[in-house]
């Protein structure tokens, strides 16, 4: 078994996959805790199935690199539900409902009405779980991939206290002269390069478990912020690590064994919690 | 000149005004309680002196040296803040955000105002604490001190005691007024006349009526009487 690990590792489309996989876990997890605490888990389920509504769009128009449509709507899209998010609760709820089913739809029915393979069923599928996407990278979609995580991570550190301080409490942030508008804006624009990025990895279905996972996980252990944060990034990381060489080792589909993998590591975190709480009461 | 100065002005939501007419002056040193029912615009009109909001009508004049992000703030708890994972001390750095700017990170100088702040609500004790794990008292307490590290000048406290239980509410009340004591100017938003009267220099009350005036001619006015009164019955006012 571990000679078989070993020589898939020495292979480079499985190291590949891996640079990749872990650079997505860091930037998924990382803005997890901000959308959890915020109640803005479900912007990122909509976002996923715009991003597939966009690449679908691409597809059908057989641009070359998908990319390019993909992330400015997905963007724009990001910015314009944040928009509707703070208003009512109930609008904004049904406004993203009402979009990414939207977008799903469309889709769908874009590569049904203008198929690019023989094998729509099977491409949809791939895009929805991300079965081998993470095995068939090029070169270039490693170096895009690189570059906007490192981007990501730039500004998650630069901004760092800013996305505390508007996590923890917009209205006060306001009041003291903080642009609390253009910090969710920021934070709307990393989502949107994240659920991008993470496509790639676990198919756009499977998105927010990455995203809410580690953050759920780590806020059952930990109590600051910053610990928060970090274990959540380790957490994220080792989990998708784990999920990346088993599904080589017993060739299940990446995108749901990383999923399986993290849904087992919280059950472990919660565990853990519910044992730490036990013995102090 | 003054802190604040409102003229003729009108507060609410959308173009819907809540409450009209409010005339009040903030000097440096004043304690101001806003009064009133539930829903006579009390948290609206607050939003709109810190400028979260615009006022429908009429003018607040922010002046002498007093600069927009200079007001520190004290909100209502939301939802998201009771189970929110942070340190105290994490928390009440965040007050320096406005010090920063553009700037990513706290200086020592910020990390300094924080522990003093914190200290000098008299919980040096909570400071690597998890703040969802205080008591309702505490966690006012760590908010006070993030107030504090926005401004030396000026609080705004929305209900600062509700939700605390009696003891702790009189140790709130106690802690405020040295505050002002010390120097800081307050506007409060309160329920509790009884303790409006008892700690406030001035007083606006917001509703059908709009009154401002000092705590005594409050006191002998007819808004005051009625208000009094209405309150004296569950509020145990002599």
């Amino acid at each position: 078994m571990i000679e078989t690990l070993f020589f898939y590792l020495g292979r480079p489309i499985v190291q590949y996959a891996i640079i990749v996989g872990v650079l997505i876990a860091v930037c998924s997890s990382l803005l997890g805790v901000t959308l959890v605490l915020k109640r803005f888990s479900y912007i990122g389920d909509g976002l996923s199935h715009v991003a597939f509504g966009a690449m679908a769009i691409a597809t059908v128009v057989g641009l070359s690199d998908e990319m390019l449509l993909i992330l400015p709507v997905t963007i724009i899209s990001a910015i314009l539900l944040l928009r509707t998010g703070q208003n009512t609760k109930i609008k904004g709820d049904a406004a993203i409902a009402m979009i990414s089913v939207g977008a799903l739809a469309f889709g769908y029915l874009l590569m049904n009405l203008f198929p690019t393979s023989s094998n729509v069923t099977g491409d949809v599928c791939s895009t929805l779980f991300g079965s081998t996407a993470i095995l068939t990278l090029t070169t270039v979609e490693v170096w895009v991939c690189v570059i906007l995580s490192l981007i990501v991570l730039i500004l998650f550190v630069l901004f760092y206290n800013k996305i505390f301080a508007v996590t923890f409490d917009e209205n006060f942030g306001k009041a003291v002269g903080t642009r609390t508008g253009t910090y969710n804006l920021l934070i709307a624009v990393i989502i949107a390069v994240i659920i991008v990025l993470a496509m790639k990895l676990v198919g756009s279905l499977l998105i927010s478990a990455l995203v809410i996972f580690p953050a759920l996980s780590a806020m059952r252990l930990f109590k600051t912020f910053k610990s928060v944060t970090v274990f959540s990034a380790a957490f994220s990381v080792i989990c998708t690590l784990v999920g990346i060489l088993t599904s080589i080792l017993i060739t299940t589909p990446v995108g749901a064994t990383i999923v399986a993998v993290d849904a087992i590591g919280f059950l472990v975190c919660w565990l853990i919690s519910l044992a730490f709480r036990g013995r102090k009461g | 000149m003054s802190y604040i100065k409102a003229v003729n002005l009108s507060v609410g939501y959308d173009r819907e005004v809540v409450s009209e007419n409010i005339n009040f002056t903030v000097e440096p040193g004043d304690y101001l309680c806003i009064v009133g029912e539930n829903g006579s615009g009390k948290s609206t009109l607050m939003k709109t002196i810190l400028n979260l909001i615009k006022p429908i009508g009429g003018t607040i004049t922010v002046g002498d040296g007093l600069r927009k992000n200079e007001i520190g703030y004290l909100p209502q708890q939301t939802m998201v803040q009771r189970d929110f994972p942070a340190s105290v001390t994490e928390i009440v750095l965040s007050g320096c955000q406005a010090r920063c700017g553009l700037r990513p990170f706290y200086n020592r100088e910020e990390k300094e105002l924080a522990k003093e702040n914190i200290r000098r609500m008299g919980i040096e004790d909570l400071a690597n604490r998890c703040y969802r794990e205080l008591s309702g008292g505490q966690q006012q307490r760590v908010l006070l001190a993030r107030a504090l590290c926005a401004t030396k000048k000026i609080l705004l406290l929305d209900e600062p005691v509700s939700g605390l239980d009696p003891k702790v509410t009189a140790e709130m009340y106690e802690l405020i007024a040295k505050l002002n004591k010390e120097g800081v100017t307050i506007i409060m938003i309160s329920h509790d006349i009884t303790a409006a009267v008892q700690y406030a220099s001035h007083i606006l009350h917001v509703g059908d009526t709009v009154y401002f005036g000092t705590k005594e001619e409050y006191l002998n006015s007819e808004e005051g009487r009625f208000f009094l009164s209405g309150q004296g019955k569950d509020g145990g006012m002599e």
